[in-house]
């Protein structure tokens, strides 16, 4: 009797060998090294960074090895270090216009100031397994030119903001809370929204921008830009009173172009949603824009009848590690509950005494 | 048989200095602590408190965790229970957890506890005023499953507003012939707040109203804390008509032979031979330590 919930603490113990002993794999396999992961796997590295809020490759890779590749407990992995890391200064705004670039697109012109840059995409590759792979080959690929001109690329939608045709954002100049520190209200405030997007699910935001594409918020997207490369981080200490340049960080910056088709008091305008990923993530960077945009319903007076519009809905279900932890709480034992369902149910089924009213 | 008379339990394991005491960071703790002193102030009111990420999953006592790990001092005696059991697997992790980043004693025994972190029970043995009662909650807010927008119930609790509560139980009388809630029955805190007293069966919702002891509630992921101070009324909902009840069982523990705790049900065999046992453990084990015994 009793053998359900006894012998605990052994059990956590073995289970956990176990869990090491399935990590490894076969041991006369080569063990898979975290530079491994970094260099081979950089997008499984970006996504972890991204949704585990953490710009570190090293540790989003070792994060990677320790979870066995399973990416949303990677990404919990890094969050619960982030975690204990003290902030020691909050960075500049990036300016992402200075971005150098490894790849850039726009979908709404044909060709921009800068030009389109093409870079390393699965876009345009036919989805055929390369069976070459499968040896172990090198394929160094073309070398960069150390000396390639470099263009100024403004960016795309500040050229309609010039001609008036996409809404200015504003900057309100009010402090910018962390949602990582403070619990999130509603309604929150666009950086809020933001930070809760950046942190989110990718498949989560893909699937709610891909809603509002099929008619569930309808608010006509086009892709304006994206741009991928790397952009210098700048910090301002307090005791310098200049800023210095403390590094430099890959990202994937989306604006979407979205139609507003105007009000009362504002003429037909453009208007725009925004993602922003570490490393090279797109898909998470797009599903983001999407979203971005189709919670501004409330900013132009749409009318607001899909989920992906619902702020409360997409920002308090968004987070993966959240979502996980609660589903996943399920495999907790329930006996206490369940043993008053059992006692319930059967108490609903016998003959009532005194009839229903 | 008095806790002061007993020889106080020892820590077993050593600290990992590795770690801030208790893991979180002193302004973390100091954080939590004010919300905590706001939620005594106002009880059954849920305070938004800026919950962090653990190394645990959310769902899995986050929020417990956080509040024993702001309240926890190196003196503390800590029992950590899940369904009621002190060797339930979360219940061992999280004890652990405290074991090794805070160096403290745990015991299993209700009245060596100072504080006692819970999913889903509340210990059969009365609790006195030098403990603190840590619950771990899943969804603090008792309107939740009537109205789904976090905004629109925030204004409901502020306006008094709690008819649809009401609604919802009636209703359950006018099908079933019975309030269809069996656990996180919802209470009403010092006259003023309806409160979800987390999923403890509604068996031990007596055992919150004028407790001698000082109940917190942590929901990690919601980012809520909440309390009922020590002495407070917190009355079940219910009806004139069809007053609260809690769950009766026509058995006996198995084990002790207890008629009155609350009892899980084991199934023995194919054939669906049922046993009942204490979910209290340590309720359990005392009883069998004074000599009663079961069939």
């Amino acid at each position: 009797m009793y053998v359900a919930v006894k012998g605990g603490e052994q059990a956590i113990d073995n289970a956990h060998k176990l869990l090491a002993k399935q990590r490894r794999g076969d041991t006369s396999v080569a063990e898979l090294g975290v530079e491994q992961i970094r260099q081979q796997l950089p997008l499984a590295v970006a996504r972890v960074m991204t949704e585990g809020s953490l710009y570190d490759a090293e540790l989003a890779a070792l994060a990677i090895k320790q979870s066995a590749g399973d990416l949303v407990e990677a990404i919990f992995l890094l969050r619960a270090y982030r975690t204990t890391l003290t902030r020691f200064s909050a960075s500049l705004p990036i300016d992402t216009s200075a971005m150098q670039l490894n790849r850039r697109l726009s979908a709404t012109f044909k060709d921009v100031p800068g030009g389109q840059l093409l870079g390393p995409t699965f876009d345009y590759t036919h989805r055929l397994l390369d069976f070459t792979l499968l040896a172990e080959g090198e394929f160094p690929g073309p070398e960069a030119q150390a000396d390639a001109a470099v263009q100024d690329c403004p960016r795309v939608l500040g050229l309609l903001a010039k001609e008036g045709l996409i809404k200015e954002e504003q900057d309100t100049g009010a402090p910018v809370a962390d949602i990582t520190r403070e619990p999130l209200e509603y309604p929150a405030s666009r950086a809020e929204r933001l930070q809760a997007l950046a942190r989110g699910d990718e498949g989560f935001l893909l699937a709610l921008g891909y809603s509002t594409q099929r008619g569930y918020g309808r608010n006509h997207p086009f892709a304006g830009e994206i741009r991928v490369g790397e952009v210098e981080v700048w910090i301002e200490p307090e005791e310098l009173g200049f800023p210095i340049s403390i590094g430099a960080i890959e990202l994937t910056e989306c604006e979407m172009v979205n139609q507003f088709v105007g009000s009362a008091t504002e003429l037909p305008q453009f208007t725009r949603g925004y993602g922003l990923a570490f490393g090279h993530a797109e898909r998470k960077a797009m599903g983001m824009a999407l979203v971005d945009r189709s919670l501004r319903a409330g900013e132009y007076s749409e009318e607001i009848v899909s989920p992906a519009q619902q702020e409360e809905f997409v920002l308090a279900h968004c987070d993966n590690v959240e979502a996980a932890g609660f589903v996943s709480h399920l495999k907790l034992p329930h006996y206490v509950d369940f043993q008053a369902e059992l006692e319930l149910i059967r108490k609903l089924r016998k003959p009532s005494k005194e009839p229903a009213q | 048989m008095n806790a002061a008379t007993q020889p106080r339990p020892q820590p077993q394991t050593p600290r990992d200095e590795a770690y801030n005491f208790a893991y979180l960071d002193e302004q973390t703790k100091r954080m939590i602590r004010r919300g905590l002193l706001k939620a005594v102030a106002i009880p059954g009111y849920q305070v938004p408190f800026g919950g962090r990420e653990m190394p645990l999953p959310y769902g899995w006592g986050t929020g417990g965790m956080q509040l024993t790990a702001a309240i926890l001092g190196a003196e503390d005696v800590l029992k950590v229970i899940d369904q009621g059991a002190d060797d339930t697997t979360n219940a061992v992790s999280i004890r652990r957890f405290f074991a090794r980043t805070a160096g403290v004693a745990t015991t299993e025994r209700t009245p060596e506890a100072t504080i006692i972190q819970t999913r889903h029970r509340i210990p059969e043995t009365p609790l006195h005023a030098d403990q603190i009662m840590v619950y771990q909650v899943p969804i603090p807010e008792p309107l939740r499953f009537i109205e789904p927008s976090e905004t629109e119930t925030r204004t409901m609790h502020a306006l008094n507003d709690y008819g649809v509560m009401h609604v919802k139980l009636y209703e359950d009388i006018a099908t079933f012939g019975h309030i269809a809630t069996a656990y996180a029955y919802p209470v009403t805190v010092d006259e003023r707040y309806v409160m979800d007293p987390s999923p403890i069966p509604k068996f031990d919702n007596p055992k919150l109203d004028m407790s001698s002891a000082l109940m917190l509630f942590g929901a990690g992921r919601e980012k809520r804390l909440y309390a009922v101070p020590p002495f407070t009324r917190v009355t079940s909902l219910d009806f004139e008509d069809h007053p609260f009840e809690v769950q009766k069982w026509e058995h006996s523990c198995a084990i002790c032979g207890s008629h009155d705790s609350f009892l899980d049900e084991l199934i023995l065999d194919d054939q669906g031979t049922q046993s009942f046992v204490c979910s209290d453990t340590d309720y359990c084990a005392q009883r069998v330590s004074q000599g009663r015994a079961g069939q």
